[in-house]
């Protein structure tokens, strides 16, 4: 059986969908640790601590990790929206995830030559806004 | 009848439910709602979960707990019947391990209960005095136990760790304090001289060891230093108030 444009897009989009739900976790899990200064999430990493708890970790006072949550359900929505055929949220879906591909760029660069420190759970989400991106580019356009 | 009306109940809901998931329209507007609620509820759980006990009475209070009057860093009620002192090294192994006993008595004994902490950081402990003092760091942003809380259940990363500063810094930046000043801070007259205060009140009381626990003025012998001793003598110590 030969898969339409169509059929190819809406898997795209269930897929990024399920990325997102894994950022969405992963970034809701960062957050509360952040406001609440938990630290057992580190399991006794210190470039773990030094990433989350560097300067960079906050923006104004409020947590990175605060923003991709946002971001990462921003995705899902306008993913979920996309598989069912709304196309302003195609529009949005890739303007999301090309912001997120830059701040997670600027995010790599800091923790590799500004903190020399990685953190798991900021290169998990990594991978997964690269995933993202992935999917983006890989989404036929629709006419 | 009852269990009749209780079958076409559920068979209306059914129908129902099939009915708005036949309007596609509408499927997207629901899986966003649920993953919205399911995120908010989560979070909000785990934040209810993990976060530290809040603050009874500002920090830095006046207290007589020792005998005299003077700064130190009490959690509690100050019209608390027991108050415990604790004497204590963040660096000390048995002290990380009483720290959790103790904030379980304390949740336990609510109002009833005051804690103070005192700092006697041992010569032993190539990083005990830092400690200290990023504790004292954190207490002039008004977040000294929230950082006694971090050094003792962290205590086997940093006790390790080859800059013990950067990981401060970083224990600093997690629970949101300013991190220019806390670098300041710790280097400060100010936070010295208040480990140091400490450090002279537990060698005018003839104390070497850590961790030395007072209960209302009276030493809990080191064999008691569990949950189930010092909630004896907690015990003890609210029966002679109730006496007097």
């Amino acid at each position: 059986m030969k898969l339409t444009g169509s059929r190819i897009s809406i898997s795209l989009y269930t897929i990024a969908a399920f990325i997102a739900l894994l950022g969405l976790a992963d970034a809701t899990y960062l957050t509360v640790q952040a406001l609440t200064g938990e630290t057992l999430v580190c399991g006794g990493s210190p470039d773990c601590f030094r990433v989350l708890g560097s300067s960079y970790a906050r923006v104004a006072g409020i947590p990175v990790a605060a923003f991709g949550t946002l971001a990462y359900f921003g995705v899902f929505s306008f993913a979920t929206f996309a598989a069912f055929g709304y196309a302003r949220a195609r529009v949005f879906l890739t303007l999301t995830i090309g912001t997120m591909f830059l701040a997670t760029l600027w995010l790599l660069y800091v923790q590799a030559f500004v903190l020399h420190a990685f953190c798991r759970y900021c290169l998990f989400s990594a991978a997964l806004v690269f995933g993202l991106s992935a999917i983006a580019v890989l989404v036929p356009s629709s006419r | 009848m009852l269990y009749r009306k209780f079958l076409d109940l559920i068979r209306a809901t059914i129908l129902v439910a099939c009915g708005f998931f036949s309007m596609k329209r509408y499927l997207p507007f629901f899986i966003v709602g649920t993953v919205a609620l399911v995120t908010l509820a989560s979070g909000a759980l785990l934040y209810r979960a993990k976060r530290l006990p809040a603050l009874a009475i500002p920090e830095n209070s006046t207290t007589s707990a020792m005998g005299g009057t003077e700064m130190v860093h009490v959690r509690g009620r100050t019209d608390a019947p027991v108050t415990l002192v604790e004497f204590g090294d963040f660096q000390c192994p048995p002290c990380a391990t009483l720290a959790d006993p103790v904030n379980k008595l304390e949740q336990e004994y609510r109002s009833r209960l005051r804690l103070v902490f005192r700092h006697l950081p041992l010569p032993n402990h190539k990083h005990a005095r830092e400690a200290a003092l990023a504790s004292e760091a954190a207490s002039l942003q008004g977040r000294f136990w929230e950082m006694h809380d971090l050094l003792y259940r962290e205590q086997s990363v940093w006790s390790k760790a080859p800059d013990v500063r950067v990981l401060f810094s970083a224990y600093a930046g997690m629970l949101g304090l300013n991190i220019d000043r806390f670098k300041k801070d710790i280097e400060s007259e100010q936070a010295k001289a208040r480990v140091k205060s400490d450090e002279q009140q537990a060698l005018a009381l003839g104390l070497a060891n850590t961790p030395t626990i007072f209960i209302n003025d009276h030493r809990v012998p080191p064999a008691q230093l569990n949950h189930s001793g010092l909630r004896v003598a907690i015990g003890a110590a609210m029966n002679e108030k109730v006496l007097k």
